[in-house]
């Protein structure tokens, strides 16, 4: 049955709006009083961190938009013209910039605490698949915006990663040429580019949006990893989460001021500063440092089909991970032999990073093909066996029991922490 | 139709049934072909343009390439690597041992007849897209005489074909024809 909405708003103006559209309704449930489990740390902070920072780069793309100019033979130009003529034009484009990655920084801390804590776990499954479609969009989105100042990393990037695609059987080819729109990346590659990384960023509004619908449905998960048993266990959003939410915003943006205003060009590959030559490759190609793993993976195998699927694989095991991990506790805190793994995969992503940006030579390949096995061994073969032979800590009864035993001990198998807990 | 009865006895209710799954197939289907019908012209106008094939065919002069060297020329806006090879190289190329390559090609095959001196091959290593270095003297040309892939390191040989590294294939050889002794035209 359609009918008004009964507001409780008392100001005349929002009670008119909220009868006829509960949005202030709708704010107050979700981020007023919902209730949030109370023993967040700050690894909590990270997914505002990740919606602030897309905010920034849509405020600043649209601005840098106003000035660039997507053809091969003004495009390096154009983004010159915005550092050293338009008002503040550095300030955009530094912010733009290092904003990507600030956005990878955060995004990648968000993602190993939902490795650390569980959180991809039953019932949080979908939501944690949202979050590998928004890694997915993220990376297509900040590949071809590298693309757009038409340096010689960014056109020798392009037609790498391109290229990838010609590793498909059959089809390969025209695939390739199809994404181009010619017969190498050019200016109909410059244009579509520049066209998608326009609109991506607003497809990823509404993937986090899901993102966070599906947050909302079955609530955060937090340190301990249980679920939570009674109001006892939470805190209404606001004041609380909005209050410790601001100071790691101001941390964040500490860091980001750091970056933008001291070493604007830390992350930026000094042979970027040189235009595009579609006849002459730089000696050394490196991707953008948060695409070092995948390109290490890419690159120790021997085979071009086989480092392509590789490659693509390391983000698709992350989308059956909920499946693939057999323990049914969440927190590493009660998984004593899981947690030491958890580091030994931070490490191999790690090297893998390292790997990534040194010639493939010697202990390089070495260490790459050692770190891209451990990737898969982690994900493929231990998380599986490791659910069933490892025995957990006993769980805490309940989120509010060691708050206010100050971290006190765990209760030996509550009633409640059963269904939780291996024999 | 062993229970035939029933059957026509339902059949009038489910007849409409039956009909109504026909209709919805139907509808479906065609609504498929019109999403599709909708959906190519979209995906086809990625694909090269009209005025992007037009500039599909390059002429080069080969009179100024000397014994030894080698030029890069621009086709569809890719580059192709035309080199004119001394006796010596020409000698190696032939008589390497097929089963010695990775991708198994005769030189012959790769150059036309009687202007075994031309060897015209599109720079582009066939792994992931670079432009590999040898045309200048002062490159460095790999183990094999030929290019090397500063990329991942693939190396070519003086028939361009890949001898070590990622690289899958051997360097493409671009449809072209001579015209007259010293002139051709790639495309
Ligand atoms: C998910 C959000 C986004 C990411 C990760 C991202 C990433 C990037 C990156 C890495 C660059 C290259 C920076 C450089 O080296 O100069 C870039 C450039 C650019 N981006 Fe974005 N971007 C995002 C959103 C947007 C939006 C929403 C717009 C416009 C509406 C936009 C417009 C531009 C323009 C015009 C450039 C070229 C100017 C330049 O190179 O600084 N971006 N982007
Ligand atoms: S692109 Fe030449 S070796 Fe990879």
């Amino acid at each position: 049955m359609a009918g008004l909405h009964k507001s409780e708003f008392a100001n005349p103006v929002v009670n008119w709006i909220d009868t006829r559209l509960p949005i202030f309704t709708m704010m107050q449930k979700e981020y007023g009083v919902f209730p949030t489990p109370k023993n967040f740390n700050y690894f909590w902070n990270f997914g505002a961190l990740a919606m602030i920072n897309l905010v920034i780069m849509i405020a600043t793309g649209i601005f840098l938009a106003m000035n660039y100019t997507p053809h091969v033979s003004m495009a390096f130009d154009s983004v010159e013209r915005i550092m050293r003529d338009v008002n503040y034009g550095w300030l955009l484009r530094y912010v733009h910039a290092n904003g990507a990655s600030m956005f990878f920084i955060v995004t990648y801390i968000h993602i190993f605490r939902g490795l650390y804590y569980g959180s991809y776990k039953a019932p949080r499954e979908l939501l944690w698949m949202i979050g590998v479609v928004i890694l997915l969009v993220m990376m297509a989105t900040a590949f071809m915006g590298y693309v757009l100042p038409w340096g010689q990393m960014s056109y020798w990037g392009a037609t790498v990663i391109t290229n990838l695609f010609s590793a498909i059987p059959v089809v390969g080819e025209s695939v390739v040429t199809w994404l181009w729109g010619g017969f190498s990346v050019d200016n109909p590659t410059l244009n579509r580019f520049f066209s998608l990384h326009f609109l991506l960023p607003f497809v990823l509004v509404g993937v986090v949006f899901l993102h966070v619908a599906a947050l909302h449905i079955t609530g955060s998960n937090n340190p301990l990893g249980i679920d939570v048993k009674s109001p006892q266990d939470t805190l209404p959003f606001h004041p609380y989460y909005t209050m410790k939410d601001s100071v790691g915003i101001c941390v964040y943006l500490l860091v980001f001021a750091a970056l933008v205003f001291f070493a604007p060009n830390l992350f930026m590959a000094a042979e970027n500063y040189i235009p595009a030559n579609p006849l002459v490759t730089p000696s050394e190609i490196v991707p953008e440092w948060y695409f070092l793993p995948f390109y290490a993976i890419l690159r120790s195998v021997p085979s071009k089909l086989g480092g392509v699927l590789l490659m693509f694989g390391a983000i698709a095991v992350l989308f059956v991970l909920p499946w693939l991990d057999t323990s049914p506790v969440r927190s590493s805190k009660f998984r004593p032999i899981y947690r030491n793994f958890f580091w030994v995969l931070l490490v191999a992503v790690v090297v893998l990073g390292l790997v990534g940006a040194h010639r493939p030579e010697g202990v390089w390949v070495v260490l790459g093909r050692l770190a891209t096995f451990y990737y898969f061994f982690h994900f493929l073969i231990l998380l599986p066996v490791l659910g069933k032979l490892e025995r957990p800590l006993p769980l805490p009864e309940s989120i509010s029991r060691p708050v206010m035993a100050g971290g006190g001990g765990p209760l030996p198998g509550g009633a409640a922490a059963k269904p939780m807990e291996k024999i | 139709m062993a229970n035939s009865m029933p059957a026509t006895e339902a059949g009038h209710h489910g007849g409409d049934v039956t009909k109504r799954d026909f209709l919805k197939l139907v509808a479906g289907a065609g609504a498929a072909v019109g999403v599709g019908a909708i959906a190519w012209p979209l995906i086809d106008s990625m694909n090269p343009s009209a005025d992007v094939l037009a500039l599909s065919s390059t002429t080069v002069d080969l009179a100024p390439i000397q014994a030894g060297q080698a030029i890069t020329v621009v086709w569809r806006g890719k580059p192709v690597f035309v080199r004119r090879r001394t006796p010596d190289e020409i000698k190696t190329a032939q008589s390497v041992a097929q089963n010695t390559l990775a991708d198994p090609a005769l030189d012959s095959a790769r150059v036309k007849p009687g202007k075994e001196e031309w060897l015209v091959v599109v720079g582009i290593c066939t792994h992931l897209g670079c432009v590999p270095i040898g045309n200048k003297p002062t490159e460095a040309r790999g183990d094999f005489g030929g290019w090397f892939c500063p990329c991942h390191g693939s190396q070519y040989d003086v028939s361009g074909r890949v001898r070590h590294g990622p690289a899958p294939g051997n360097l493409a050889v671009p449809p072209y024809a001579f015209d007259g002794d010293t002139k051709i035209k790639i495309g």
